[in-house]
């Protein structure tokens, strides 16, 4: 049993249409509800509920004070390398880009951490695109192990491995794992994913399953807003997390919310999502989970962040650099996407100070 | 009023507060001192223990208060052992909160695992005080496992629902030879002085307070509602009966 039996009772179309079916009494009884279920959280991510943003958002604040507190926890990411050998058809690091390649040494690694360290993280992202033989599982075992007395806690977002990789991951100080579907379109996502081995729909789907049996602390999910119809997207990452809370009782879950951007040149999103729809999408998750982790990154500008971190998320990046070498090393490797917000971690902690939030460095220790 | 005594020490107070949730450091310290709490637990991993500059540390004051090191967000049993070793040594400390959940949604207490750590910590002279399911066997099992005193929950951490586990709890209370705190769930004063009044030793309080529109405040209303719950509590509450007592008993011939 996996994830890829449950997502197969499903059809696409048909649950995109029950969600653009729902009404403004499906909402209201959505919001109504002490704990929300799959179908009232279609009616809340549904076009139905735009006229309740407000009522939503008042509703999921309140519930993540409860849970969280007036907290943020602050983490940036460090990447390693930009080799990759998928053609994801909206990612810079392509490997059909031809783009400068780097892959940071170990010196080059403790460097950019040090760098880190001094910005005040303590819990630390690293990424890296997909490939094997540059940036594969010894590679990563390496990183970790060199950067784990540094840092309190690492999470990674990388390939895809095995259980037994993510368990070795594990003993060496491996807290979590982000893992994004992209799109849970089976047909369309092949279209996006042309190459490598992010092309096998199936084993990037069961990856969190993969996690789950290593007895990963966190396992991260997301997809990519703007590739398919997003609301429909969303509502299968809310499958997933439910099928998975459910199996890996013990780990612990996030959220994430990429979202394209149009780009001159580049590759346009089939479907936008405003700042309203994202909002209320964020919401929408909180009324669903009191539970989650909500993570929104330095893509989105300081106006929306700043406004919208009360609003129902519990995590945020601050100062990332999206290049390997971006902190201190400086090579000649490009961004993998434009960060909107720029500021230093100690201009947003200072807003956070400013709006009665405490900045959370640590919520984890070497020792667990 | 009593003073609360664990492992020979005593309490004038008998709100132990948590440092989860607060909008800033300096929000969460003013809280505890308006509790008028003298003993403050903080999650291991949230302090970096190792620094005396800790942003946290640094705000609770040791002449003030007893800190109780948690172990919040361990797994099993070894975990917790582990946690508490580090704590003991760097914090100078032997006094320590068990917290076994491997349940990060509802923060349940794992009970095999809680009780397999007590007995390896108190052999080792911690002190420990157990958060756990209110089940009444398990807090006699932990007292001879050697806990100094128990800590049921009376709903889930932070659901602020109350005393759902009262009917367990007054039997824990009732055969308790340890002080019972209960702890998780809290999320009113009157909820405190509910559990006060059952005969609870002390309650421990976080979320009501930090996440409180006005935390000092409710700090001290969670004061006053557990001196208040423990004042009646020592001055015996009156049964409560269904029935009116009959002015004319049944035995009143007897007295002819």
């Amino acid at each position: 049993m996996s994830f890829s039996d449950t997502l197969n009772q499903y059809d696409w179309d048909k649950t995109k249409a029950d969600i653009y079916s729902k009404t403004k009494q499906d909402v209201l009884h959505a919001l109504n509800q002490s704990s929300c279920s799959l179908e009232d959280f279609k009616a809340l991510i549904s076009p139905a509920a735009a006229p309740y943003l407000e009522q939503m958002a008042q509703k999921s604040m309140l519930q993540t004070q409860k849970r969280f507190g007036k907290t943020i926890q602050l983490y940036v990411p460090l990447y390693l390398s930009n080799t990759c050998s998928n053609a994801c058809v909206y990612c810079g690091f392509s490997h059909k880009n031809k783009i400068e390649r780097v892959t940071l040494s170990e010196d080059q690694i403790l460097k950019e951490a040090m760098a880190i360290k001094k910005m005040g993280f303590d819990h630390l992202l690293l990424v890296t695109g997909e490939h094997q033989r540059e940036a594969g599982f010894d590679y990563l075992m390496r990183a970790i192990e060199i950067l784990r007395p540094h840092f309190s806690q690492i999470s990674v977002e990388v390939q895809p491995m095995s259980t037994e990789e993510y368990q070795q991951l594990m003993k060496v100080g491996l807290h979590a794992v982000y893992v994004y579907q992209e799109t849970y379109h089976q047909e369309n996502y092949k279209s996006y994913h042309p190459a490598g081995k992010k092309a096998d729909f199936k084993y990037r789907l069961e990856t969190p399953d993969r996690l789950g049996k290593a007895g990963i602390h966190k396992i991260g999910l997301g997809c990519l807003l703007g590739l398919e119809d997003w609301r429909s997207d969303i509502w299968y990452t809310a499958l997933h997390l439910s099928y998975l809370e459910r199996t890996y009782w013990q780990s612990r879950y996030s959220i994430s919310f990429p979202r394209l951007r149009p780009s001159a040149g580049g590759f346009q999103p089939n479907m936008e999502i405003s700042d309203r729809e994202l909002l209320q999408v964020i919401c929408a998750f909180r009324l669903l989970n009191q539970e989650i982790e909500l993570s929104l990154s330095t893509r989105e500008t300081p106006t929306f962040r700043d406004n919208v971190f009360k609003l129902g998320i519990t995590a945020m990046s601050a100062g990332s650099k999206t290049e390997p070498g971006g902190y201190a090393v400086h090579t000649k490797a490009l961004e993998q996407f434009e960060v909107s917000d720029q500021r230093s971690p100690k201009e947003v902690e200072e807003m956070l100070h400013k709006n009665q939030y405490e900045a959370v460095w640590k919520d984890w220790d070497k020792f667990m | 009023m009593q003073k609360l005594i664990i492992a020979g020490q005593e309490f004038n107070s008998r709100l132990f507060l948590g440092t989860g949730k607060f909008s800033s450091n300096q929000l969460m310290e003013q809280a505890l001192i308006a509790s008028g709490s003298e003993m403050v637990t903080t999650a291991l991993r949230r302090v970096d223990i190792q620094n005396p500059d800790d942003d946290i540390l640094k705000h609770i004051n040791p002449d003030r208060f007893r800190l109780l090191p948690n172990t919040s967000g361990v797994r099993t049993a070894k975990e917790a052992v582990f946690a508490a070793e580090l704590a003991r040594e760097a914090l100078q400390t032997n006094w320590l909160k068990l917290e076994i959940h491997p349940d990060p949604k509802y923060l349940l207490a794992d009970t095999v695992e809680t009780l397999k750590a007590c007995e390896e910590l108190a052999k080792k002279g911690f002190i420990v005080l157990p958060y756990m399911q209110a089940d009444p066997i398990l807090a006699k099992q932990l007292e001879e496992a050697g806990s100094a005193a128990v800590m049921p929950l009376g709903s889930p951490i932070g659901s602020n629902k109350g005393l759902i586990t009262r009917e367990f709890l007054q039997i824990i209370i009732e055969q308790a030879n340890v002080p019972v705190v209960v702890d998780a769930g809290i999320g009113a004063p009157s909820h405190a002085a509910e559990a006060m009044e059952m005969g609870a030793d002390a309650v421990l309080v976080n979320t009501a307070i930090a996440v409180a529109n006005d935390p000092v405040m409710m700090a001290e209303a969670f004061k006053l509602s557990v001196e208040a719950g423990r004042m009646a509590f020592e001055a015996k509450l009156g049964q409560q009966l269904n029935t009116a007592e009959a002015s004319s008993p049944l035995t009143s011939f007897l007295d002819l």
